[in-house]
């Protein structure tokens, strides 16, 4: 016998292993609307294969949770039986010994607060409360409903410009999302229960890149209505891009020089560049939307002006205001908002950060844009001050990686304290609080001040990136309701304002700042409901035939994943940062698709949605 | 067309078309479970799976279409072992309790499970519990629900009512009342197409046999049964008769040997209903005429179009989905509802019986029919209703042989119907017995009794125009509550206008009636019609207006269409009741 010995895995773990990662996408990947209860019940038999036994309240009480739970499901149960499941969970939860007892018996007490409905229906009516439907995961996932499936397929076909036309019919601006959409359509993908989900911004990327010209479609007859759009950003381009396929007149007021809202002046060349963005914009005009730049609407003209001229009007402001951080020192000379900097940079307004020491103030998307951005601008030094955990920051994984990569530093669990002046008023640094992260709070970890000492970082600038606000007292004087500083609009768009009929918000300024797809969607939803309310009913429809399904095995193939230029060349210019999938990648890449519009539920209910 | 290889023999496929299809065209047959041509092509059963090469997994023959080239085994052993173990896995949740089915010998799972010699199962069987209100004329089985979602097809896309829907998930995910409503809360317009269209036994009318075998065996109660018109054209079928063997008059035979007292004819209240909504339809269009012209502008608003009330499925879809236009319904009762009124008042009479003692059965090719005969207004006039389905299962438990029948004769007086009468059962046939007599009506000459052809056939939506004697009729004829409900919107519209429509609830008319036998992917409609069209070309009464039994019943009881007495035992008021949910108006 040797004292001691090496632990290796036998080939039975080394399977449950590979079962675990399994399960782990398997839950990743879980389809909406299943019923609670049932889940509740699977987990807690899983939590009980868990139990090594030795304690009562584990080995005992969570297989009689189980049959509490199955009672309730098989219609056998009574509202005493909740009663009992509460209890027995209460006590598991107190008296088991360890984690695998007691977090077993708090998942049942979440779940007996979170779902009580749904057990009292299966107890009282024998029935679910559940959603009832299980749709294409990547559609319903995606606001704007694009038929993924669809020109996934004609993307493995070659057929790229029916791909573009059909994502077109919910989605106008393929070109923009194909850069620089937050593909929550990928966050669901069935194929993740095989390896990862399929990279579905990268195809529709690769089908607009190699579509070339796409002709738009023929707008339905004149309607001779007039619709006014207030902002011409994504929301607002949408919207008119719809309205007038549906044959009415469109005029985009636009407060800035140029159309594009955030996604020109808030997102940097480097990711969306302003060709592609100008390119798409200018083919959606050419349907003859009337463009109106360096119009505010607010005083003159006023939201009751338009309506007056107009038959209807969408207000998609989005959300461009600042929001101040409200730590001494913020007004000295340096400190600039995100906004004010990436809004500059949208009309080719360079500021020369040469050999300035920069920090950045926060962790979302916008930070990154601004600290990467500051690199290219000539920064010698750029630090990202955030108050939690690296892996708590909003921004995309990659957006935190790409700064990283080409040079940003980050400080997490850094909060900002003060912002220190030199004596002309200028920056001279940013002064922190180190943080301890803490408990969670709403399903995210609160941070603290820690014990440390406070640490000063010498800088030249500070740029503010910690949100947007939305601008909308010009319209909530002239009666437009506004709900905690966004627009109070209905979840078809409509505005409830007293005294003025016809008016339509969606997007930024409504939800507060959100994603391009959400913006696109809201337009969406604005020019149907719109059309309605001018009292038509045209549908949009794309025409394009799919290919035959094909029915080769999936086999197990991983995920193409973008290239990027090396950080050292893009540090230095705005050119995009990101290349395309080759074709052989596209191929691959398209091919992984499993087809859930006509595999599984999707050929039951909810495969595929022609028109709207 | 494609290169396909079937069981190793080469043919040429269309190409697109399934691969069950083209196995088809072949001639070689793949078994199939839930499909239902161009209804329910969901792959779900997984009993149409064949292997093609190339694939490891097997794949759904009845929604996967061929391509050029493609190599497939219906029959490999993979597929066979694969098709058995689906069928014992369905049959675990099965109550296969065959004996005491009414689909036993009809059943397309026991039926295939037979076919693929399944003697044992190995599974343990966990059946789900039966949880239904009784007597609700539709009955749902839990118990022996295979999940195939025809049902829900059905509805959804044929009638349009979404009445089933999925419910639950996983393992326990079934067909119920959709939005988690119970059936009497459902708008549920008792169609019963989901009943013909189900494969199994789960789905099937209350049944009322005992009840119609009680009266018959009480020697106090005068048993009366009347024949609906769509009912001749199919109660053979199960039998394996033809049309022309299985009459009207073999099964008069039958009834007659049961015991029945008096057997007579619905088409006679048919007649009858044409006499009735015709003179309404008359009235209402001189009333508009009078109001247009200023003659009589107290009779204005008269709105158009006038609706056929005879459909009980109809009339529960108007009043639930469009409660606001009720009042356009033709006040008439359906013939089963005129016949019932007319045996209780006017034959008693004759019979010198108190209408009490009656016991008024009908044979309905229906399942609505069971609720109309209880509504409260109706007065229980017909007791009890039968489907063509339960008629024929009395046949059997009377241990009549319906192939030896001889044709007997329908009883007198209420056994006289016309041919107008008779295609009552067929889309259109309202219309053109309606259309027949009008034209008499008004002009007093008989018109070619096929003038009105254009309105037959099986289309869903048919539109026709006549002159009236100087009268441009518009009328339109619909079947089926999915293109109902595109007419009704239309109209609503405004992109469509008519004087008169006839609505049937079920595609084809009452010969497709939810209570029709059941043939599994056969859709019978269209030949019942041609039955019921033929029965009318030979029959030497073609106007309503002509049959003799009614001429006399109006002569010495009811005086004329429309008047107080026919006011009372002929029409209704379908604002007495309520539809579930139905906003008052």
């Amino acid at each position: 016998m040797s004292r001691l010995s090496i632990i290796t895995n036998n080939k039975a773990q080394t399977t449950v292993e590979s079962l675990y990662k399994d399960l782990e996408r398997r839950i990743s990947a879980s389809p909406p609307g299943l019923c609670p209860v049932d889940l509740a019940s699977s987990f807690l038999k899983m939590c009980h294969a868990q139990s090594c036994g030795k304690c009562v309240p584990c080995r005992i009480g969570l297989g009689q949770l189980q049959d509490l739970l199955e009672m309730v499901l098989d219609g056998k149960g009574t509202m005493e039986t909740i009663d009992l499941i509460e209890k027995t969970a209460q006590n598991i939860f107190y008296s088991a010994d360890c984690a695998i007892g007691y977090e077993a018996a708090n998942m049942v007490l979440k779940g007996l607060r979170g779902f009580r409905d749904d057990f009292e229906e299966h107890v009282l009516r024998h029935r679910c409360k559940c959603g009832l439907y299980q749709p294409v995961p990547c559609v319903s996932q995606c606001p704007a409903g694009v038929d993924i499936p669809g020109y996934v397929a004609l993307v493995a076909e070659g057929r790229y410009g029916d791909a573009v036309r059909l994502i077109r019919k919910d989605n106008p601006l393929p070109a923009v999302c194909g850069r620089i959409c937050e593909h929550p359509c990928e966050v669901r993908c069935r194929r993740t229960l095989i390896d990862d989900p399929v990279n579905i911004r990268g195809l529709k990327r690769f089908a607009v890149d190699h579509a070339g010209d796409v002709p738009l479609p023929v707008p339905a007859a004149p309607t001779g209505k007039k619709v006014a759009v207030i902002g011409g950003g994504p929301g607002g381009i949408s919207a008119a891009y719809y309205l007038t396929l549906m044959g009415h007149q469109v005029t985009i007021f636009e407060q800035r020089k140029k159309l594009g809202g955030m996604l020109r002046y808030g997102i940097p060349n480097y990711r969306l560049p302003r060709e592609e963005l100008d390119r798409e914009i200018d083919q959606i005009l050419s349907l003859g939307i009337t463009v109106k730049t360096c119009v505010t609407v607010g005083e003159s003209p006023s939201i009751v002006d338009l309506r007056k001229e107009y038959d209807a009007v969408y207000i998609a402001i989005g959300a461009h205001t600042d929001r101040k951080i409200g730590i001494e020192g913020e007004d000295a000379k340096g400190v600039i908002s995100a906004v004010e900097l990436l809004r500059g940079i949208g009309d080719d307004e360079m500021p020369d950060f040469t050999g300035k020491s920069i920090v950045v103030i926060g962790g979302g998307n916008v930070a990154m844009d601004v600290a990467r951005s500051a690199i290219r601008l000539g920064a010698s030094r750029v630090r990202i001050a955030y108050r939690r955990r690296s892996v708590d920051m909003t921004a995309m994984p990659e957006e935190v990686a790409g700064a990283i990569e080409e040079g940003c530093e980050l400080l997490d669990l850094h909060a900002p304290l003060r912002i220190e002046k030199d004596v002309e008023g200028n920056v001279a640094a940013l002064w922190v609080k180190p943080q301890i992260i803490g408990p969670m709070k709403n399903g995210r970890p609160a941070p603290v001040d820690s014990s440390e000492d406070e640490v000063r970082l010498p800088c030249d600038i500070v740029l503010v990136a910690i949100g947007q606000g939305i601008d909308s007292r010009a319209f909530e004087k002239q009666g437009i309701p506004v709900k905690r500083g966004v627009i109070d609009a209905l979840n078809w768009s409509g505005v409830n304002a007293k005294d003025l009929t016809g008016v339509f918000a969606g997007g930024d300024c409504v939800t507060g700042p959100a994603t391009v797809i959400r913006a696109i969607a809201a337009g969406k939803v604005a020019a149907a409901n719109i059309d309605e309310f001018l009292g038509y009913q045209h549908l949009i429809s794309a025409d394009v035939e799919l290919p035959q399904v094909r029915l080769d095995d999936r086999k197990n193939c991983a995920r193409i994943n973008l290239k990027e230029r090396q950080a050292s060349d893009r540090a230095k210019d705005f050119e995009p940062v990101e290349c395309g999938m080759t074709c052989e990648e596209a191929g691959q890449e398209s091919r992984r698709c499993l087809r859930c519009d006509h595999f599984g539920y999707g050929a039951f209910k909810g495969g595929r949605n022609e028109q709207w | 067309m494609v290169n396909v290889t079937i069981n190793g023999k080469h043919y040429m496929a269309e190409e697109g078309s399934t691969i069950l299809d083209a196995a088809k065209a072949a001639g070689i047959y793949i078994p199939t479970l839930c499909y239902l041509k161009d209804i329910n092509d969901i792959g779900a059963c997984r009993v149409c799976v064949v292997e093609v090469e190339g694939c490891a997994k097997l794949v759904s023959a009845c929604n996967n279409q061929v391509w050029d080239g493609m190599v497939v085994h219906t029959n490999s052993p993979k597929v066979r072992e694969s098709r058995r173990n689906t069928v014992e896995l369905i049959l675990s949740q099965h109550d296969g309790q065959c004996a005491t089915c009414v689909r036993s010998g009809n059943c397309t799972l026991q039926t295939i499970a037979n076919d693929l010699g399944i003697v044992e199962l190995p599974f343990r069987k966990k059946v789900p519990k039966f949880e239904w209100p009784m007597r609700f004329p539709l009955v749902r089985d839990a118990r022996k629900c295979i999940k195939c979602m025809r049902c829900v097809q059905i509805c959804d896309k044929v009638q349009g009512m979404h009445i089933w829907d999925i419910s639950g998930t996983g393992s326990r995910t079934t067909v119920d009342v959709s939005m988690n409503r119970k059936i009497k809360e459902s708008d549920c317009a008792l169609c019963g197409q989901c009943i013909t269209h189900c494969p199994v036994g789960a789905l099937r009318e209350w049944d009322d046999t005992d009840r119609v075998l009680d009266a018959l065996a009480d020697p106090d109660k005068i048993t009366v049964v009347q024949i609906a018109p769509a009912v001749r054209a199919a109660w053979g079928e199960p039998f394996g008769l033809s049309p022309e063997f299985a009459t009207a008059k073999r099964l008069v035979a039958a009834l007659r040997q049961m015991g029945f007292d008096y057997i007579f004819d619905t088409n006679f209240s048919a007649d009858l209903t044409i006499m009735e909504e015709g003179s309404e339809l008359i009235e209402k269009i001189k009333r508009a005429a009078a109001a247009e012209s200023g003659e009589d502008t107290a009779l204005a608003e008269q709105k158009f179009p006038l609706f056929t009330s005879c459909c009980p499925g109809w009339v529960r879809f108007l009043k639930s989905q469009y409660p606001d236009m009720v009042d356009q319904l033709s006040t008439a009762k359906s013939p089963q509802q005129m016949f019932g009124a007319i045996a209780k008042s006017y034959y008693a009479q004759i019979l010198g019986v108190d209408p009490s003692r009656i016991f008024c059965v009908s044979i309905m090719p229906c399942v609505a029919k069971k609720h109309e005969s209880e509504i409260p207004v109706m007065n229980h006039d017909v007791d009890v209703v039968l489907t063509t389905r339960e008629v024929d299962r009395l046949i059997r438990s009377e241990q009549i042989h319906p192939e030896m029948l001889i044709e007997e004769e329908f009883d007198m007086p209420l056994g006289v119907g016309s041919g107008a009468g008779v295609i009552f059962g067929a889309t259109g046939g309202v219309m053109e017995a309606a259309l027949r007599s009008a034209y008499y009506l008004v002009t007093g000459r008989n018109p070619d009794p096929d003038s009105f052809k254009n309105v037959r056939g099986m289309e869903g939506w048919k539109e026709a125009e006549f002159n009236l004697a100087g009268t441009q009729l518009k009328v339109a004829v619909v079947s089926g509550l999915g293109n109902t409900r595109k007419l009704i919107e239309a109209l609503r519209r405004g992109e469509v206008s008519y004087h008169f429509v006839e609505v049937m609830a079920c595609p084809g008319g009452c010969s497709g009636g939810g209570g029709q036998p059941i043939h599994d992917g056969k859709e019978m409609a269209a030949g019942r019609c041609d039955v019921l069209y033929g029965l009318d070309k030979n029959n030497q009464l073609r106007y309503s207006h002509e049959n003799p039994a009614v001429k006399q019943c109006y002569q010495d009881y009811l005086g004329a269409p429309l008047s107080h007495r026919a006011h009372e035992l002929l029409h209704t008021d379908h604002h007495a009741w309520s539809m579930p949910q139905e906003t008052e108006q």
